[in-house]
């Protein structure tokens, strides 16, 4: 087990006009699920891929435990790089399709067999290690892939979007089995994937990325309660939070003809804010009591509740807003609906820095 | 682009989008009915791969997501614009839905490559007695091709590659790009992930192969697959290390260009830089296009055929040349070539018949007449004539061999990856 470090690790590609990674900072504890997210080219691979020794540091350090890995080559440093793919073959028993890597690292043949015990007990498999894979369900495929990582015993996983090419609803499954089966083994494991929801499921901790510089290193949950910018408040959440630029002054912020009141988030903030108001944190009110008013062009109900997806006037502009509706309560296309934040979910970002003000 | 009840077809241009239209694509495809249906060997995946007949084109169909069948049409297409050897992708196919409205994913439909194998049913019909080698050693030349154009293809395996007959050898081609990425150019830790990634895979498949009991006895799986990252690293360095050479060498820069050339490879870019204070010279070429052979012999006689195909025709030609033309006359080149190809090839081909047709490739064929007329001419002590070659070749071998141009084999059929098992 390991904890891990990162200390203004940078990769920059040969040939290329910028580092892909400019020097990232980061602390991950040992037994720790640290999930790397963010958009396609945000340089989560070649985090990961530093790490475990397949992309060069050009400068900066790497350490696992106490040890400095910057310089180690990938088979000294006791990772195991799960596979984007993988294949399980048909004329191999589950026992076999484990442990070949072992067979091909020239583990001894007993411990190939100890380990594949083990890891099969983990992952309920020990009654089918004598059959072909075509006895397994989908799920259990799955596990085999994910015991052929166990096997080789490391002191930590890399996984690279493990889930990519699996439908959704497997995705779904093999998500929690993942998580759940690296809370029971305790192995320090770094994940990257660009699916957020996947990223707030699964993580202890979450490192949200853009350009290949650090957003917000956090819990899931203070992700979505405090975003630290603009970037990661319109990242992390789905349907996404709404943000809305205004100008405020004397404690409220004006938006088209509607002055929301900040209330505690940033009692001081003057000028140009963005504020952000998730879907849920919407109160729908009558006309009468003012509001933010927002004509519905889609409504979109999931059973227990919906979503009203519309657009508000701000000064000329049509700004798309999102509230999440009750399921009992009937919202209409074409309706007008009034809604005012809750006041204690309101979050304030300054529009020109995307910092968080409040 | 061609829009059909809610089916959107986005199609490269060639195929007649009226043609795709006939299959059914409002149903999922592991359902789709038989008569649209060609059975040919698979190698093993994950998705749902089916090989549907129209109009006498094979078309190869995958069930994937929107972003990831555009993904993969989108790499396969550039690849083919660098000129390496992949699947002809020829478009998505997305928006599909059951009748009942239930949404079905996109397809990515790739035109069959004729007379190419997979590698199971090359072990499992095994022409070749150093098959392993051969293999390899088109494996390792593909990811090396694929490298120099920046390609990190992130799932390399044997049944991610076709394989087909290149003048007795094997060259491969890529099916399977969706985990790739196309960079400028790649980092060696971008590479070595990728050997790494092929010498697991090729462990694993070839320990399955011996599992179905098609490998040879005394082929060792795991060394065997060890061996590609040794193939690849010889043929990389070969080609792009850089050279020192003192500075009345210059002869060198050419013989080094000419081995280039030999292996199949051409430079577009010579670097050469003094190095300081030294009477020496610092080379480094850029080789870019694999199918130097396979280019010059198509710009000579519009043949397309497989590189070691080419290298074997053009040596062909030389001859022609060199009985056909007086010496120290000036004829061009281009007028020797049409010459050959309609007085020495097409006669030559036309002898294999309609009913040989599907056994080999033409290229191959002539190819194989050539080594026969070699034997032919030992045995006998005397050349044999090129037409004499040819139909005894048609009459003692290729009548025997099994038909290639698409694998009909029902030992083979439809073999994906959890069926495979139950013909074991
Ligand atoms: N060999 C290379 N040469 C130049 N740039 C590269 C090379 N490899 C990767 N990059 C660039 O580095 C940046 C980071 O890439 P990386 O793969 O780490 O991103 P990512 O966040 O993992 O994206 P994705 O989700 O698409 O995999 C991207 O802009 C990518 O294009
Ligand atoms: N154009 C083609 N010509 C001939 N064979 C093809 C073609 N396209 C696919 N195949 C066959 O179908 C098989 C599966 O295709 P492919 O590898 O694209 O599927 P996949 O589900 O993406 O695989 P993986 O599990 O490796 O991701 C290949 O191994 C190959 O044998
Ligand atoms: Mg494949
Ligand atoms: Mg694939």
């Amino acid at each position: 087990m390991a904890s891990i470090s990162f200390q203004k690790a940078q990769r920059w590609y040969p040939g290329a006009d910028t580092p892909a990674v400019p020097g990232i900072d980061l602390e991950i504890e040992d037994g720790e699920f640290m999930v790397l997210v963010g958009p396609s080219g945000c340089g989560k691979s070649t985090t990961l891929r530093m790490l475990a020794g397949l992309e060069e540091v050009n400068s900066g350090h790497i350490f696992i435990g106490d040890r400095d890995v910057t310089k180690v080559p990938p088979k000294d440093r006791d990772i195991a790089m799960v596979f984007q793919n993988y294949a399980l073959y048909p004329h191999m028993t589950v026992a076999d399709n484990m442990a070949f890597a072992l067979k091909m690292a020239k583990v001894p043949k007993d411990e190939q067999d100890r380990r594949v015990k083990d890891a099969a007990r983990i992952l309920g498999l020990e009654e089918y290690l004598d059959r072909k894979p075509k006895a397994l369900s989908g799920g259990q495929r799955q596990r085999v892939a994910m015991g052929r990582a166990i096997v080789r015993n490391p002191q930590v996983f890399c996984m690279d979007e493990p889930l990519s090419n699996l439908d959704a609803k497997m995705r779904v499954h093999t998500r929690t089995d993942i998580a759940k089966l690296q809370r029971d083994l305790g192995v320090t494991t770094v994940y990257v994937t660009h699916d957020q929801v996947e990223a707030m499921t699964m993580g202890d901790r979450v490192a949200v990325m853009k350009l290949g510089e650090l957003q917000q290193v956090d819990t899931p949950l203070n992700l979505y309660d405090k975003p630290a910018n603009l970037f990661v408040a319109g990242f992390i959440g789905s349907p996404q939070m709404n943000l809305l630029e205004g100008v405020a002054a004397n404690g409220a912020v004006e938006l088209g003809g509607y002055a929301m009141p900040l209330g505690e988030a940033a009692p001081h903030a003057e000028g140009k804010v963005t504020v952000g108001i998730r879907p849920e944190s919407w109160r729908i009110v009558a006309a009468s009591e003012g509001g933010l008013a927002v004509v519905v062009t889609v409504v979109e109900e999931l059973g227990a509740d919906g979503f009203a997806y519309g657009t508000a006037d701000l000064d000329g502009t049509a700004v798309d807003i999102i509230v999440r509706v009750g399921g009992r309560e009937a919202v209409h296309k074409g309706e007008t609906l009034h809604v005012v934040p809750e006041p204690s979910k309101v979050h304030v970002f300054d529009t020109a820095t995307g910092e968080r003000l409040s | 682009m061609c829009d059909a009840g809610g089916v959107r077809m986005n199609l490269a241009t060639g195929p007649d989008p009226t043609d795709l239209l006939t299959l059914p694509w409002s149903v999922p495809l592991e359902e789709w009915p038989h008569e649209h249906l060609v059975s040919l060997p698979r190698g093993i995946s994950r998705h749902v791969v089916r090989f549907a007949t129209i109009g006498g084109t094979v078309y190869a169909v995958k069930e994937i997501a929107q972003e990831t069948a555009q993904r993969e049409y989108g790499l396969l297409r550039s690849l083919a614009r660098a000129g390496i050897p992949v699947v002809e992708a020829v478009g998505v196919v997305s928006g599909r839905a059951t009748p009942a409205g239930e949404p079905l994913d996109s397809a990515l439909v790739t035109k069959h490559l004729r007379f190419s194998l997979p590698y199971r049913a090359l072990f499992s019909r095994r022409l070749d007695h150093d098959l392993e080698t051969k293999l390899l050693d088109a494996l390792a030349e593909l990811i090396v091709k694929l490298h120099l154009a920046g390609f990190a293809w992130g799932d390399c395996s044997l049944s991610n590659t076709l394989f087909r007959r290149d003048a007795g050898a094997l060259s491969a081609y890529l099916v399977d790009a969706e985990t790739g990425q196309l960079h400028p150019r790649l980092s060696d830790g971008q590479r070595d992930y990728d050997l790494e990634l092929a010498r697991t895979n090729l462990g694993g498949e070839l320990l399955d192969l011996q599992g179905a009991g098609l490998l040879s006895a005394s082929v060792d799986p795991i060394t065997t697959a060890e061996s590609v990252v040794d193939r690849y690293c010889r043929l990389w360095d070969e080609l792009t290390r850089p050279q020192t050479i003192s500075a009345d060498e210059w002869d060198r820069i050419e013989q080094r260009l000419r081995r280039l050339n030999a292996l199949g490879y051409d430079v577009s870019q010579i670097e050469v830089d003094e190095v300081e204070g030294r009477p020496e010279i610092f080379l480094q070429t850029q080789v870019v296009e694999a199918g130097h052979h396979r280019r010059r012999l198509q710009q000579l006689t519009g043949l397309d055929v497989g590189e070691n195909q080419a290298r074997r025709i053009l040596n062909d030609l030389d001859t022609f040349r060199a009985q056909a033309v007086m010496p120290g006359t000036d004829v061009d080149e281009a007028e020797v070539a049409r010459h050959w190809k309609s007085d020495v090839f097409e006669p030559v081909v036309a002898l294999i018949g309609p009913e040989l047709a599907a056994k080999l490739e033409p290229a191959e064929f002539y190819h194989e007449v050539l080594e026969h007329r070699w034997f032919l001419s030992e045995a006998a002590g005397r050349s044999v004539p090129l037409e004499k070659a040819a139909r005894s070749y048609i009459d003692t071998v290729l009548r025997f061999r099994p038909d290639e141009r698409a694998v009909l084999d029902p030992t083979l059929m439809g073999v994906g990856q959890v069926e495979a098992a139950e013909d074991s």
